[in-house]
């Protein structure tokens, strides 16, 4: 054959691919079976969602953060809240922050267990994601009790979260915890050690930490990549400085460090909701879960019912909303796949001015074609996987 | 509270740097709710990025974020949000530089790779032109998609909507149809009166009825 026939191959992986995590075009330039350029295109599940949010007053925009990244929604949530308590100046109550740390960390498992389950299936395995839906099924049961819904929450609100939770809850949560840690050990047992998961991810999606930084990344990336950074221990939100967790650095950064920090991470989050079960049930972790400020935090109902005061409030802030003064403020918090911020501009109205989304996603997928350049086809899907990608937030 | 005293610290001589370092680049400079910004002429960002990344004592190496903000009543209408991480002394930075329809801003895709996508997305959605970046296409929105939604002026709705026809077995594009007005409530003064008419009030300020 004359050299001339030779020619690069392109093809199209996804919209409609399974291990594209939604609805990711990647344009593929193959030489063989060597990734010459990739070219995401993104935008297919683009809602308009900062759009949306300069039509709503704070309250009617804080549920659009649940569909964001839908698979931990309540960290979202959480961002959006401390951004606009900044504004205001509002201090959450003791132990409104300590559920907040608690479903925090709930999030995280429910993500991070999804992204090594199917990281897993990607490059082949099966059982794993199985196992870990059962505990995402347990873990949305959590969630519906708290808020009454299983993934779209809008549990947090400006000023704490919107109702207490019952004993009950507390005790199952607790219940949880170890036969959790049973269910980790034995995914581990599964993958750690796996012949196969170790060809597919050790050494698969190298970063040197300078790149990561230049290229914006955060959360498990920059940890797989040697750096003790996270935003619990660095920049402590919430009651995150007195709880006791670890961090895990990798050495290599690569598909398979990447791996075993979230793995890591998962024991972390459980050791941090036993301490938050903990401290809800002592005398210092009792007390309202929302700010007490009327003019910001609705009554209860049953206040409603009761006081005329508390009626005024209750129809004033469901319908005008309250108002934020001028100015902007960026806050972020760590997201189980990065740093999750928003950017809220202010102009004294109910309405936020401008509401910028920043979504650690977005930063990871635009460097696919640097991580994969040079890669085999097999690789694309692997690295896309521990990238820890979901639509929800790329696209907003 | 003794914490955020240390913050404030951090931020006070994390502020002091950046004014030395910069110099009279700075147009101007605030600690507000915690955070240090500043803005800068539009055609000094390059070097402004540069110093703030390259000099030892700042460091902001790593990069958070790109994005416009729409102010329509101002001459230079939009104002392009820069933030920056110093992972080495654990503070942010925002810069902000302003511009309009017609005037680009450098791009800063040289100094940090990242920042390809965050300004194809403040193209996309605002219309700020970036000179010198590699390949300013949409990003968000769908492919030919016209106007620039996050504009203050693109209506909530948008202009067209798009739906699977069965007789030409494609999808097509039309203009949207409502089948109920969009209404946009004023809760910002309910008592105050608002400037418009409430539906079932088209007689109210009208003299020539007489009740009863």
């Amino acid at each position: 054959m004359a050299e001339a026939d030779v020619r690069n191959f392109n093809i199209n992986f996804g919209p409609e691919h399974p291990s594209a995590h939604g609805v990711l075009r990647l344009v593929l330039e193959l030489d063989g079976e060597i990734v010459e350029r990739v070219d995401p295109h993104i935008g297919l599940l683009h809602r308009g969602t900062e759009k949306l949010i300069e039509y709503k007053t704070y309250l009617q925009a804080m549920p659009y953060f649940d569909r964001l990244d839908y698979v931990a929604p309540m960290n979202q949530e959480h961002a959006f809240c401390l951004a606009t308590e900044r504004l205001l100046g509002l201090e959450v109550p003791r132990r409104g922050q300590l559920i907040r740390v608690l479903y925090s960390e709930i999030g995280r498992l429910l993500s991070h267990i999804m992204n090594v389950t199917t990281q897993a299936m990607d490059v082949g395995a099966m059982t794993p994601p199985l196992w870990g839906f059962e505990e995402r099924e347990k873990l949305m049961l959590f969630y519906e009790r708290a808020s009454g819904a299983r993934m779209h929450a809008a549990y947090f609100r400006p000023g704490g979260v919107h109702q207490d939770l019952p004993n009950q809850l507390i005790d199952d949560i607790e219940a949880f915890c170890d036969p959790f840690l049973k269910v980790l050990d034995d995914t581990e047992g599964l993958l750690t050690e796996n012949r196969i998961f170790k060809q597919r991810n050790v050494d698969i999606g190298v970063v040197s930490l300078e790149d990561c930084w230049r290229w914006g990344f955060s959360g498990v990336m920059v940890r797989g990549s040697g750096a003790a950074w996270d935003l619990r221990k660095s920049q402590p939100y919430e009651c995150y400085d007195e709880m006791e967790f670890d961090l895990a650095i990798g050495k290599n950064g690569d598909c398979y460090d990447r791996y075993l920090i979230r793995m890591h991470e998962m024991r972390q989050s459980v050791r941090i909701m036993r301490q938050c079960v903990d401290k809800l049930r002592s005398a210092n972790g009792a007390g309202p879960v929302s700010s007490v400020d009327g003019k910001v935090v609705p009554p209860s109902r049953g206040e409603m019912k009761r006081s005329m005061e508390s009626l005024i409030h209750h129809f004033k802030l469901y319908t005008e909303g309250f108002h934020v003064p001028a100015g902007d403020v960026y806050a972020a918090v760590e997201a189980p796949k990065g740093e999750f911020g928003v950017y809220l501009v202010s102009d004294g109205t109910n309405k936020p001015y401008r509401c910028k989304i920043r979504a650690p996603g977005y930063a990871h997928l635009q460097a696919m074609d640097f991580l994969c350049r040079g890669h085999m086809l097999a690789d694309i899907s692997a690295v896309l996987g521990s990238l820890d990608i979901v639509f929800g937030e790329v696209d907003r | 509270m003794s914490e955020s005293v240390a913050e404030n610290e951090v931020l006070g001589a994390v502020s002091t740097r950046v004014s030395a370092v910069l110099g009279d680049r700075i147009l101007d400079h605030a600690i507000a709710f915690g955070d240090l910004s500043i803005k800068v002429g539009r055609d000094d960002i390059l070097d402004v990025l540069t110093l703030l990344r390259d000099d030892p004592d700042l460091q902001f190496i790593c990069f958070i974020d790109i994005c416009g903000v729409d102010w329509p009543a101002r001459e230079n209408r939009f104002d392009v949000v820069y933030h920056l991480l110093s992972p080495r002394r654990n503070a942010r930075i925002r810069i902000k530089v302003e511009t309009d329809e017609r005037t680009p801003v450098q791009s800063a895709t040289a100094i940090y790779p990242a920042a390809d996508w965050f300004e194809r997305e403040a193209y996309d959605l605002f219309g700020i032109l970036f000179s010198g970046h590699p390949d300013l296409r949409r990003i968000l929105t769908d492919y030919g998609f016209n106007g620039y939604p996050l504009r203050k002026e693109f209506p909530l709705t948008g202009f067209v909507e798009v739906r699977y026809d069965n007789e030409r077995a494609r999808v097509v594009y039309e203009p949207v149809k409502l089948p109920q007005e969009f209404r946009n409530f004023d809760f910002l003064s309910p008592w105050e009166g608002p400037d418009y008419v409430l539906p079932g009030d088209e007689k109210a300020g009208d003299t020539t009825v007489k009740s009863g």
